[in-house]
């Protein structure tokens, strides 16, 4: 598969300086790290709102920048929808003015991915129509701004932390949009987040950004359990996700049991059908390592591996360790005492005791 | 209304609302442009500009209608041009009366709309930008629909400025009755005459009057548009 995006920058602003390179073929990337980590300019540069000093960026074969060859394609052609962090909408036009502000200025080729009232649908905006974007909430604002960028028939969307300004419960109701988005619009998205949840969920593809640098990119999955970038990711949140199926549900204790390529696990009963895939998030702190088959422990979830490797001691005594799993990278946090004291090494074939393991979405 | 009025009155009153009306249209697309390039611009000179634009507001006004005498008369360097290429005569005519009123009125449009356009949020252009919309296109639906507010409030100030623009006036046009003889010309004039008490009077109500409409009909429009444009 050849990539959606290529991107190859180097950028100054102010004393910060970008200097990032990556290639995506995923369906919806996400850059993630701390904020001020470049993520922002990064994507304004995909979206032509910076111009780079130096660099190449290149979506579904088009070539947007390429400084070398003096090529610079103005924001208005290069057909990237952009979901701001505010929503942005037009507040002197209704929403359905709103909606259809790219259809004006597109042309006519090429609109079958996203006619008028299958994105009302997936957005569930189909009643906002008549109202003014003064009166919406914050995530009613959201999915319009979705909408109207997805209207405008773009090549890529970029999300610059869509969820950001929302809360908990605005976020628990966009998330499943985006899931849509992913799963059944064919228009790629990259995804910018600070946040592991997030990232998590919707990713396919991720990549991680420190002080203006890529530090990993890859399928979500690999990225998130190596070790660089669980400590990058923040003390509290670091940890891992596998890919599981529901394999069935226990009834009488109100469980749910997850088929896994590790084995299985138990989790508290999920309402959704046996056979759907989902994917599991376990904390690097929720954890345990023991060098026997442990007995007599109330944890439901104990899985047999071989550690992998094993991270430097963090600032707080924190070590971190990479334990395979039939195949599933596992992450796990201990004191660096307890390494020394168990004389943990890579190779030694240990326990994982997981105190908890939540189910992140399909 | 026409019994009320004397017939020279009532012409006074007709011209007056026809040259404030005139300045007030005539001097908009220069008034956007001015101010799109005070409030946008990067160019050299920006200081100068703004400040020339400014003079008319701080400078007596008899010394702004004499500038216009001396440059724009039959024998100033832009009125013998005007006249010699395209036939048109300011000076002692009706036209010089708009000229004079829109130069006095210029910089309350400018500031006005200039305001207006640095409070549009940017942001909000680029959005437009990713859309698909050029730099032309985000003026006329974006930056344009958003500033309409001050616009109107710069062409209300201006309409009002030149209403009651006295000093360039008289200085560069005159006071000719059915030419160049505005509202406060015509009450200036009867304060010099005997027995003026009563047409200066009745002149000022009228003057009063005109500028409580205007006032009002601002102030609508405003809330009108305001309506529309609710902070998001």
């Amino acid at each position: 598969m050849s990539p959606v995006i290529e991107i190859m920058v180097r950028h100054r602003l102010g004393t910060f300086e970008l200097d990032a390179s990556f290639a995506s073929a995923g369906r919806l990337t996400a850059l993630f790290g701390r904020s001020g980590s470049g993520k922002t300019s990064l994507v304004n540069i995909i979206g032509g709102l910076i111009a780079p000093a130096q660099g190449r960026v290149v979506v579904d074969g088009k070539v947007l920048v390429d400084t070398q060859a003096r090529v610079f394609v103005p924001k208005h052609k290069r057909r990237i929808g952009y979901v701001f962090q505010e929503a942005r909408l037009f507040p002197h036009l209704s929403v359905r003015q709103n909606l259809l502000f790219g259809r004006w200025f597109s042309r006519s080729d090429a609109r079958a991915s996203s006619d008028f009232p299958s994105v009302l649908d997936l957005l569930g905006i189909g009643h906002l129509l008549e109202r003014r974007p003064g009166g919406l909430s914050g995530g009613e604002k959201q999915r319009v701004a979705i909408g109207r960028a997805l209207l405008a028939n773009p090549r890529l969307l970029l999300m610059d932390e869509p969820l950001a300004s929302l809360d908990e419960a605005r976020k628990a109701e966009i998330l499943p949009y985006i899931e849509r988005l992913r799963d059944e619009i064919g228009v790629p998205i990259v995804f910018v987040s600070h946040s592991v949840a997030e990232v998590t969920r919707l990713a396919t593809t991720l990549v991680t950004l420190d002080q203006g640098h890529v530090t990993a990119g890859g399928p979500t999955a690999e990225v998130m359990s190596r070790l660089d970038v669980a400590g990058l990711s923040g003390v509290a949140e670091a940890g891992s996700i596998i890919e599981a199926r529901i394999a069935g549900h226990d009834e009488d204790y109100n469980l749910t049991r997850l088929e896994t390529r590790a084995g299985t696990l138990q989790v508290s009963r999920s309402a959704m059908p046996t056979g759907a895939p989902v994917r599991v998030r376990i904390l690097a702190s929720d954890v345990l390592i023991s060098l026997g088959p442990p007995v007599g422990v109330s944890a439901l979830n104990i899985l047999p591996g071989t550690i992998v490797g094993i991270g430097a001691r963090g600032p707080t005594g924190a070590v971190e360790l990479l334990i395979d799993c039939g195949g599933e990278n596992l992450l796990a946090r201990l004191t660096a005492k307890s390494v020394d004291a168990l004389a943990l090494a890579p190779g030694s074939a240990v326990y994982a005791v997981i105190k908890s393991v939540s189910i992140e979405g399909p | 209304m026409s019994g009320w009025l004397s017939p020279e009155e009532w012409t006074a009153v007709r011209l007056s609302l026809i040259v404030a009306t005139t300045a007030m249209l005539a001097s908009l697309p220069f008034g956007l442009a001015v101010a799109w390039l005070l409030a946008r611009g990067r160019f050299w000179g920006k200081s100068i500009l703004d400040a020339v634009v400014h003079l008319p507001l701080i400078m007596p006004p008899v010394v702004t209608g004499y500038l216009l005498l001396i440059w724009f008369g039959r024998r100033g360097p832009v009125g013998q041009f005007l006249y010699e290429y395209f036939g048109i005569v300011l000076s002692f005519r009706w036209t010089g009366a708009v000229l004079a009123s829109a130069v006095m009125g210029f910089p309350l449009m400018v500031r006005a709309i200039r305001l207006s356009i640095e409070a549009v949020d940017r942001k909000l252009e680029d959005a437009a930008g990713t859309l698909g919309a050029n730099r032309a296109w985000v003026f006329l639906v974006v930056t344009l629909p958003l500033c309409l507010p001050g616009i109107l409030v710069g062409m209300i100030l201006c309409f009002a400025k030149a209403m009651g623009e006295f000093g360039a006036t008289i200085t560069f046009v005159s006071n000719i009755p059915g030419e160049t003889q505005t509202l406060p010309s015509a009450i200036y004039t009867f304060t010099q005459v005997p027995n003026g008490d009563a047409g200066a009077m009745r002149l000022t109500l009228i003057s009063i009057a005109i500028s409580v409409i205007a006032l009002f009909v601002s102030e609508w429009l405003a809330r009108l548009v305001g309506r529309r444009i609710a902070v998001e």
